[in-house]
């Protein structure tokens, strides 16, 4: 008798008592009778045991410095930090598992692009095109290249609901883009920006795309091939994984083609004392020794969200962002930013509540148990865009339940209460 | 249960009277000296303006935005400065960094009101919001250099 396997459907159901279950810090409380609501996942999401885990275990078993020893450890160490690799590159489709360089965090990834392509590709005069939402961490880079080089940076404006504006989008991308660099999604507002349309008009030009994932890829499915993308930038920490371990995809011949980013261990072919040649990709962007657990943990983080599958997890989200957005709305003073269906937007809702400080509304939510952030989100543009100096910004993950949606809003009505402010 | 003696000892009724009704709040025409200050990492601001006569602060001025507990204690370091002699409003602003850091109240004479921050000192990531406009008077006082003064815990000797 023959064993016939269900390809069509391997993921795990989406049970999110079994869920919380494997996020130990979901069941803490933040003071005496006071349970934890994390509405902080758009900062940092929580870890599961299995990664937690993983971590312990590689240090308990198997640590080693890789790509050295020919000892039992180092190469124990070396498949399991390579091995990786290749289970990210499937993650986002990747064509080649050499095309995952492993960085600290998306920050580090796009000034590796910033430093390493830009510096060679990008002329006195080539225009780099951001758009108004990016995160600091794609902005400073490029005007960082821009004061060194005489680049020169065009910005997408945002609109009210904060969303791009495309017409000036075609306008701006010309023959003289020769970068795209844009989020997938607005860390500050949630907008899902309309990636396919921009990055037509920039492939139109012949422009190089870099896509900054680094709250996409945690919430949904990202395939690099289908984007039709040059680079792709995001954080272990955002997506389950540990701190200290993000990723940088890019297209084999282009990586191929940079110089490399840091100099020292790992990525050389050959040293003297007069010159040195590089090592192939990856190796070329990997100088010194890695964090190797946090690559093995992210691996694990990957296993779980791959189990799940990524559209149940946007699903999920959906769901429990439509439910916020209309629990919101009901709550007296309140005014949510962004566009109002859940469908356009992740799962991050920014809202002020009418006279009442962002911080000062952080602060009582955290007597509540609720975390959420408070502040310019990194984003300091879409706030001046917004007219406001900072926003409160409740974010979710595949752990959060409709209940805790409720404690937000409950929460935010004690807030009202305490300041008087109640309508 | 949510625990709101913790936060009445935060949001003291003399605070949020001083934010509802902040005072010395605008600008005064002609300063002798002045400062701006931020929170990088919150967007507070605040901007403090000084007329001196005398090596006395005849008047005072404070602008900006933030939340209740920076524009508080800036109502109430106006309220404070006002009158003083330079010396002695900077000790006050020692005293009041000092507060931020021992939650013990200094005990200077004009510090009555000013001790309903003390509870702030249990919630260290706001020391920096009731710091800011101490620290930016300090600042126009001294008029040490033109950057401009940062209660960023990154970079500064007391959150």
């Amino acid at each position: 008798m023959t064993l016939v396997l269900d390809t069509t459907s391997t993921h795990l159901p989406f049970d999110i008592a079994r869920i919380r279950r494997d996020f130990p810090i979901l069941k803490r409380e933040v003071a005496p009778g006071v349970p934890l609501v994390y509405l902080d996942n758009a900062a940092t999401s929580q870890r599961p045991v299995q990664v937690i885990a993983s971590i312990t275990r590689y240090y308990r078993d198997h640590n080693a410095n890789i790509h050295r020893g020919v000892h039992t450890l180092s190469v124990e160490s070396t498949d399991m930090y390579e091995g990786e690799r290749a289970k990210i590159a499937q993650f986002i489709n990747a064509p080649d598992a050499r095309e995952i360089i492993f960085t600290r965090n998306t920050t580090e990834s796009i000034n590796l692009v910033a430093h390493a392509w830009g510096r060679k590709f990008l002329q006195a005069g080539d225009e780099v095109v951001l758009s108004e939402i990016e995160h600091h961490s794609n902005i400073v880079p490029w005007q960082m290249l821009r004061d060194e080089r005489g680049i020169v940076l065009r910005f997408i404006p945002m609109l009210p609901d904060g969303t791009l504006d495309l017409d000036e989008a075609r306008r701006l991308i010309g023959p003289k883009t020769k970068l795209l660099s844009v989020t997938a999604m607005s860390n500050a507002l949630g907008s899902i920006v309309p990636l396919t349309d921009l990055i037509a008009m920039a492939k139109a030009e012949g422009a190089t795309v870099l896509v900054d994932g680094a709250q996409s890829v945690p919430h949904m499915a990202v395939d690099v091939q289908a984007l039709g993308i040059d680079f792709l930038a995001f954080s272990g920490h955002k997506m389950l994984g540990p701190n200290g371990i993000g990723v940088l995809w890019g297209r084999l011949d282009l990586l191929d083609a940079m110089d490399p980013f840091m100099g020292g261990g790992d990525m050389i072919l050959t040293v003297t004392l007069d010159r040195s040649t590089w090592a192939d990709v990856p190796a070329k962007f990997e100088a010194g020794t890695p964090d190797i657990s946090g690559a093995i943990g992210l691996g694990v983080a990957v296993d779980y969200l791959a189990a799940l599958g990524m559209d149940a997890i946007r699903k999920h989200e959906i769901e429990i962002t439509d439910y916020a957005l209309r629990r919101l709305a009901d709550v007296p003073g309140l005014s949510i930013f962004g566009r109002p269906n859940a469908q356009e937007r992740g799962g991050v809702i920014s809202f002020e509540l009418e006279g009442i400080h962002p911080h000062d509304v952080g602060q009582v939510l955290d007597t509540h148990g609720v975390a959420i952030r408070t502040g310019h989100h990194c984003a300091q543009p879409v706030m001046a865009a917004l007219n406001v100096p900072a926003t409160a910004r409740a974010s979710f993950y595949l752990y959060n339940t409709t209940e805790e949606v409720d404690a937000l809003v409950d929460a935010l009505e004690q807030t009202n209460a305490f300041f008087g402010t109640g309508r | 249960m949510p625990e709101p003696s913790l936060l009445d000892d935060l949001y003291r009724d003399i605070l949020m009277d001083h934010y509802r009704a902040p005072r010395n709040r605008g600008e005064i025409i002609a300063p002798t000296c002045s400062a701006d200050g931020a929170n990088p990492l919150c967007g507070d601001t605040v901007r403090v303006e000084v007329q001196l006569g005398d090596d006395h602060i005849t008047d005072i001025s404070f602008s900006g935005s933030g939340c209740s507990i920076s524009q508080a204690s800036a109502s109430m370091m106006t309220e404070f400065a006002k009158g003083r002699s330079v010396a002695a409003a900077l000790e006050g602003v020692e005293a009041f960094q000092q507060m931020m850091v021992t939650a013990q109240a200094p005990g200077l004479d004009g510090f009555d009101d000013i001790e309903a921050l003390i509870g702030v000192a249990k919630f260290p990531a706001r020391v920096k919001c009731a710091s800011l406009a101490w620290k930016t008077l300090a600042q126009a006082l001294l008029d040490e250099s033109s950057a401009p003064a940062t209660t960023d815990e990154r970079t500064a000797a007391h959150g």
